[in-house]
């Protein structure tokens, strides 16, 4: 789809009096899904307030706030994850390219918007097998063997896994065992790729590497990333979602929400008066 | 008492509950063990390559063998695994994936009423079901009554080891959009198939001993078995008469029968273990 014919962000971005400029540069930016007024519950239990935010085509854009303010419940309802929960209901519009996603094949839409979660979650198979998984139920066309050297590489993983392929994904450390997961992700290669926390339960060498990997990342693909670190959202993430008790406080370009937040709450989190 | 007089008193209990436990555990493999060596003293010494290939000879005439039964416990246990296997993997997978936990609930309150009933109960169930409609005792019959005790214990094992696969396991293939139904093809069940396939051995072995069930459906037979719809001999059965007959020959011939079943017991066991430790499991966290 040509980048201009992509629905842009056209939503409530907290004022930002200090960088009108890049804030018009980002309204207009193309975006390649867009939350409208999303409501969401668990059973009566309200946890998602009137969502409006974007994320934009081909950058990293960062989830944060302090813990339980549902982050990851936003996250996984992007490739409808949150259906596994029968007591969950969503009010609201969520789009891929200009298209509802709830009305779509939900197996479809998984495929092209791709998960990777808070704990690496190997299958207990051969490295070669998981990587493999997803292209082969999909019915990948081409050479499985290239796929799964190719989705390593991007992973910045095969140079330490390309003499193993065939032992168990679970002789892998910590660290590489997620950097599989995210392998895993890109072999069905995914037009958008969600993180769920990727990094917290990694020790920090493994963190770094793949903050190292997601800004590379862009390139390829889409990145939403949760994160309740603050610095790692600096770090990678070219738009950040500020959020808060289920709200989107702010939602600005990185670099503008960390020098010159929008929101009071922005700034007190930020400069670690809270969190 | 003087505290002196205290610590002794204790020190005795202490020595003494310890030597007790001790012995109770020596005691209870010292049965496991009396029972193999004589067995295996017993049937060693009844047992020859004549056992395994003739024909259980007249009554009077010495020598012979239980070539028929090894072959018809075979028989019974394939058919009986191809009953109960199927329907209790087939359950098993509905209550860990599928049904809602009050269903669920109860099929699994019913499934361990079902592994309650005495085996002799199970025989008459196929007695009624099976050999009075058709007219006879059968193979089919036998193998109706071992598959129907093979059910629970498959059932339950089967829901247990699905549902010991970690959660994430399942979100992970999801996302990578698998359907629910490829999800428990490609991920779940080759996550669980060892634990599964050694309690289908399990139990496979524990009904191969069974008696009772098969007295009153596969009946026995001296003969070569002529199908699945005549009577045919199986080791625990042909056991049981040759046991309780007058004769010395008869005597040897049991003890060589026990030493086989247990053998292939055994056999299975080890089997089992050693699926469970091949493959890649996924670890405990």
């Amino acid at each position: 789809m040509e980048a201009s014919t992509k629905p842009s962000l056209s939503l409530n971005i907290a004022t930002n009096p200090g960088a009108p400029g890049a804030r018009e540069a980002f309204a207009s930016l193309p975006m390649r899904m867009t939350v409208s007024k999303l409501n969401f519950f668990y059973g009566a239990k309200q946890i998602l307030f009137d969502i409006n935010m974007g994320v934009a085509d081909k950058k990293v854009t960062a989830l944060i706030c302090p813990s339980g303010c549902g982050k990851s419940t936003l996250l996984r309802i992007l490739n409808r994850m949150h259906e596994t929960v029968s007591t969950s209901r969503l009010e609201g519009q969520i789009l891929l390219d200009g298209q509802d996603i709830i009305a779509q094949d939900v197996t479809s839409l998984r495929r092209r918007v791709g998960m990777v979660f808070q704990r690496p979650n190997p299958f207990p198979k051969s490295i070669f097998d998981n990587i493999a998984y997803g292209p082969r139920i999909n019915g990948a066309k081409g050479s499985i063997a290239d796929i799964v050297e190719k989705s390593l590489r991007h992973a910045a993983l095969w140079d330490e896994v390309k003499d193993q392929l065939h032992k168990s994904a679970y002789d892998l450390s910590g660290g590489q065992q997620q950097r599989l997961c995210i392998a895993r992700a890109l072999a069905v290669e995914p037009e958008v790729l969600l993180l769920d926390e990727p990094c917290s339960a990694l020790d920090p060498i493994s963190t770094a590497k793949i903050e190292e990997l997601l800004v590379d990342l862009k390139n390829l693909t889409t990145v939403a990333i949760v994160t309740h670190n603050m610095q790692q959202a600096a770090r990678v993430s070219d738009f950040t979602a500020f959020i808060l008790t289920g709200q989107v406080i702010e939602f600005n370009p990185t670099p503008h929400l960390f020098t010159t937040p929008g929101d009071p709450r922005t700034e007190a989190y930020i400069t670690g008066r809270f969190g | 008492m003087s505290s002196n007089g205290r610590v002794r008193w204790r020190k005795f209990v202490s020595n003494f509950m310890m030597t007790m436990t001790g012995v109770c555990a020596l005691i209870s493999v010292s049965v496991l063990f009396f029972i193999l060596g004589y067995l295996v003293y017993n049937g060693g010494t009844s047992i020859n390559w004549a056992f395994f290939t003739q024909l259980p000879k007249p009554t009077g005439e010495i020598g012979g063998g239980m070539a028929n039964a090894i072959v018809g416990s075979a028989k019974l246990l394939l058919a009986a695994s191809l009953i109960g296997v199927p329907i209790g993997f087939l359950g098993g997978v509905y209550l860990a994936e599928f049904s809602g936990s009050f269903v669920a609930s109860i099929v699994r309150y019913a499934a361990d009423l079902l592994n309650g009933v005495p085996s002799i109960v199970i025989g008459i169930f196929a007695y009624s079901m099976v050999v009075l409609p058709f007219k006879g005792f059968s193979a089919l019959a036998g193998a109706f009554a071992l598959g129907v005790m093979m059910i629970p214990i498959t059932l339950r094992s089967t829901e247990e080891f699905l549902k010991n696969v970690p959660n994430n396991l399942r979100e992970g293939a999801m996302a990578l959009g698998a359907s629910k139904s490829k999800t428990i093809r490609t991920v779940i069940i080759p996550a669980a198939y060892r634990g599964i396939l050694t309690a289908i051995l399990l139990a496979l072995a524990r009904v191969a001993g069974e008696t009772a069930p098969l007295l009153f459906t596969a009946l026995g037979n001296p003969y070569w078995n002529r199908g699945w719809t005549q009577p045919i001999a199986s080791l625990p059965v042909m056991i049981y008469y040759y046991a309780l007959s007058p004769y010395e020959d008869y005597h040897r011939q049991a003890w060589a029968g026990g030493l086989v079943l247990l053998a292939l017991i055994l056999i299975i066991n080890i089997v089992a273990r050693t699926i469970l430790a091949r493959g890649i499991a996924v670890p405990r966290s």
